[in-house]
């Protein structure tokens, strides 16, 4: 398994400068990265990094992403973590090919090391430049047969020339075309069109169906599973939705107004994630306290497309096009419910819709391969709209617990979080954990090992004397649930900043000066001062229009982010609307200011779709949201002013930017609305009946 | 055995294969091998799947074949004139407006249906004409960018 989360990335365990580039003989460069491209742009500027380290042009970058049978094993793509980890190792492989063809040209030029410049991938003679040789001819097509020392010199950050630009995304121009090559697109001689038919909730058994709902379509029936393929696509629509199956209901959850006291009812495994000076004892001794209970609610990844799968398996071979996160721990998981070797499994790569952490892409592999084993033909599985949003794992329902204590001045004393929250890692690695292996094997899910992301961005990063936070780990949930971005992350940054923002209103404090009051970290004031001044913090509004803040820095050691929101509330409907939102962003050393800003834009603005309008609805057997109508999501007509106010530190290491900026969204527009008209909001989403309740 | 239905496809002829009942959209992918147009909802409402039906957007997800034969059908594919791209496409890239990508083809596809009708949009206009088209990695802003400055290029190509 790759160690994904080490510093150092796959270097453990792919070591050689063959198993990241290669040379090849007409001069470009092919990177093999395990990696993938999520439509965050990482394709490009994992290209960028290479083409700055080796010196070669950025077009002559080729990027294989994500076939298990070509590049290292990165693990998943996720975590903002691709450039800060997976950037490193390409560009500490970078550095020692880049060494490598150095000390080969010294050899060839009969000249000293400290003599030779590259240029465009040609190594010349700085004195005598016509004594030159290219990457090309030094290589000739070989391998480089040369382990990654980690002692190779990089370059210096002020030197960069590619690292640090706005180059165009190389995937636009086919995505803008019709060639975008997605999982969806994929196209197989003999491919049979497959649709799976759902029961109607995960514990129903299946009693009776109908083998042969259209003529010349197949069924396939494996324990619970079912599913029907034909030649043409429509053929197996119809026959899914024609197909007459019994099911023996056994499911039953507690209805959807009771979650909140289902989930405190739960035993739970509880733990002191945080743990500094004594809150208990400073609590007895503030002045001025306050409690108050936030919620998030189920929410979905909502890919716009639904998921998709391409899968062609023989007896001992399985090749699976898929748009999964993790294409190796996926291929563990296939070879898992196939009882194959893993070595016998290929799972390839291909782009898919947008994902946003873990949805149905890597269940839809699972079906492609289970119906392609059954049939003997290549198959292809896709989602419709109500599968994804039915099926999908969603990030799950939390609740967060706030207790303060201020001091006569008005300083925060105590401080305790308290959070419950099942894990948010449920991603596949073996066959229990795929909706394929549940229903057709009748497979239970391992109990998590790990209950990690709950709490993330638990603890504040404010210099507060007394902080606790205590983790109420769930180990069952009412519906199905994994990872999505950010994980914990945001359901936290909003209790903890509505809560500094109900604490300064009672502290009689504006909420900038307050937070400055209580931060020492320079880079964090700078933030929140940046988005301030963007927002004109301070400067008058029009009656019924307001401003909030807020601020943390993800995983407490990552991004640094401030995002200010101006709303204004129509109070006799309950209707917000946001005008601006603005948000400053510190990750460090920039890859692409472009891309980076395309990436906090996207969060902004799925952040606030999720703060203003989703809820996954369900009753005690139906998940009652299954299409855009009962799951709506910001349209263009709900779209605030985005502003993005990028401090770049080039001197400071880069960290992930595909997430930190959708944590502050949410608790932003909450103290806004607050600020526009006294409505303090503790549930996501802030729908219309929400706000005209607080009133 | 059904009347032989032909339809045309970015000026190309194209006697379908499938039931006429069948959405117009798995005879342009799965027949015609077009990647343009992409499956997002079934039901008309995400317009992932938009395509040009003489100079008027449809969704082809829903619209069966047998209602498409009397116009010219344009998909993305067609929008280009060779290997060089339409204004909307250029727009596209030049603001670097998408993510992912998936929900693009319905974006331009609208776009070059709404620009046809309304060659010097207002920025409420463009908000309006792409009310309906949905895309969740928030490239929105960008996208309205796009649209705005393809709106430009096409009205200095007039000139």
């Amino acid at each position: 398994m790759a160690s994904q989360w080490s510093p150092t990335g796959a270097l453990s365990v792919a070591n050689q400068v063959d198993d990241w580039l290669r040379i090849e003989v007409d001069g470009t460069v092919t990177v093999f990265s395990g990696k993938v491209e999520l439509g965050t742009g990482v394709k490009t500027a994992l290209a960028q990094i290479v083409a700055e380290e080796l010196d070669v042009p950025f077009e002559r970058i080729t990027m294989v992403m994500g076939d298990t049978d070509l590049v290292p094993d990165e693990g998943i793509t996720a975590g903002s973590t691709t450039l800060q980890i997976g950037g490193f190792a390409l560009r500490q492989a970078s550095a020692e090919a880049r060494q490598a063809l150095l000390a080969a040209a010294s050899d060839q030029l009969d000249a000293m090391l400290d003599e030779l410049t590259v240029n465009d991938g040609v190594v010349s003679v700085a004195r005598d430049p016509l004594r030159s040789i290219s990457y090309a001819d030094l290589m000739g097509g070989r391998s480089f047969d040369r382990e990654i020392s980690l002692q190779a010199p990089v370059k210096q950050p002020s030197s960069y020339h590619i690292v640090g630009q706005k180059l165009p995304r190389i995937d636009l121009p086919r995505k803008l075309t019709g060639q975008a090559g997605y999982v969806h697109d994929v196209r197989l001689p003999g491919m049979l069109h497959a649709r799976v038919v759902r029961p109607p909730d995960p514990g129903a058994a299946l009693e009776a169906y109908d083998p042969e709902p259209i003529a010349g379509v197949k069924v396939v029936r494996q324990g619970n599973f079912l599913a029907v393929a034909a030649e043409r696509e429509f053929d197996a629509v119809r026959a899914a939705d024609a197909l007459e199956a019994t099911w023996k209901q056994t499911g039953s959850r507690p209805p959807m107004q009771e979650l909140l006291q289902h989930i405190r009812q739960q035993d739970t495994i509880d733990e002191i994630s945080f743990d500094e000076g004594e809150f208990e004892s400073a609590a007895r001794d503030a002045e001025i306290h306050l409690e108050a209970t936030y919620t998030q609610p189920f929410q979905a990844h909502a890919s716009i497309g639904p998921s998709c799968a391409v899968a062609d398996v023989s007896d001992d071979h399985a090749t699976v096009w898929s748009s999964t996160q993790g294409p190796y721990p996926l291929r563990a998981a296939l070879a898992d419910l196939l009882r194959m070797p893993e070595e016998s499994v290929r799972v390839i790569y291909a782009e898919g819709s947008g994902s946003y952490g873990h949805n149905g892409a890597d269940d839809a592999a699972a079906d492609a391969v289970l119906i392609s084993h059954k049939l003997g033909r290549p198959v292809r599985v896709q989602w419709s709209r109500s599968d994804e949003f039915i099926w999908e794992p969603y990030t799950p329902a939390m609740l967060m617990d706030m207790r303060g204590g201020l001091s006569p001045q008005g300083r925060i004393i105590a401080w305790q979080h308290d959070v419950w929250s099942p894990t948010h890692g449920n991603r596949p690695r073996m066959a229990s954990q795929l909706l394929a292996g549940q229903l057709a094997y009748g497979l239970r899910p391992p109990k998590p090992e790990w209950f990690g992301g709950g709490d993330r961005n638990a603890p504040v990063d404010y210099a507060l004397p007394n902080q606790r936070v205590v983790a109420h780990w769930l180990t069952e949930m009412p519906l199905r649930t994994s990872a999505m971005r950010t994980l914990g992350g945001a359901a936290n940054t909003f209790a903890n900043e509505s809560f500094m923002d109900e604490l300064a209103d009672l502290a009689g404090t504006d909420p900038l000066t307050f937070r400055l009051n209580h931060l020492d970290d320079e880079r964090g004031i700078a933030a929140l001062q940046a988005a301030a001044d963007r927002a004109g913090w301070g400067q008058p509004l029009p009656d019924g229009t307001g401003r909030g803040l807020a601020y943390a820095r993800y995983e407490n050691d990552g991004a640094y982010v401030a995002t200010v929101a101006q709303v204004r509330v129509d109070p006799e409907r309950g209707a917000v609307h946001v005008e601006r939102l603005i948000s400053a962003h510190d990750c460090g050393l920039i890859v692409n200011p472009d891309g980076v800003t395309n990436q906090i834009e996207g969060n902004l603005i799925q952040s606030l779709s999720r703060a203003l309008f989703e809820e996954i609805t369900f009753d005690e057997t139906h998940i009652t949201s299954s299409d855009w109508d009962t799951y709506p999501i910001l349209r263009f007509s709900d779209l605030p002013k985005v502003e993005v106010v990028l401090l770049n530190q080039p001197d400071e290491p880069l960290v992930g930017a595909g997430e930190p900026a959708s944590i502050c969204t949410a608790p932003a527009v909450a103290n806004a609305i607050f600020d526009a008209c006294g409505a303090r909001l503790r549930q996501i989403p802030f729908t219309a009946d929400k706000i005209r309740g607080s009133l | 055995m059904n009347e032989q239905l032909v339809i045309t496809v970015n000026g190309a002829r194209h006697s379908v294969q499938s039931p006429p009942d069948t959405p117009l959209l798995y005879v342009l992918r799965d027949e015609m091998g077009l990647t343009g147009p992409q499956f997002g909802c079934g039901s008309e409402t995400c317009k992932a799947c938009t395509v040009l039906l003489g100079a008027r957007e449809v969704q082809s997800c829903k619209l069966a074949v047998s209602e498409a034969t009397d116009g010219v059908i344009t998909t993305l594919e067609g929008l280009q004139a060779g290997s060089e791209l339409h204004p909307i496409q250029r727009a596209f890239i030049d603001e670097q407006a998408a993510q992912c990508g998936y929900c693009l083809n319905g974006m331009v596809m609208t776009t070059a249906a709404f620009l046809y009708r309304h060659p010097h949009p207002s920025a409420e206009d463009i908000r309006q004409a792409l009310d309906g088209n949905l895309c969740r990695c928030g490239a929105h802003a960008r996208i309205l960018r796009a649209v705005q400055r393809a709106a430009d290029y096409l009205a200095e190509e007039m000139v």
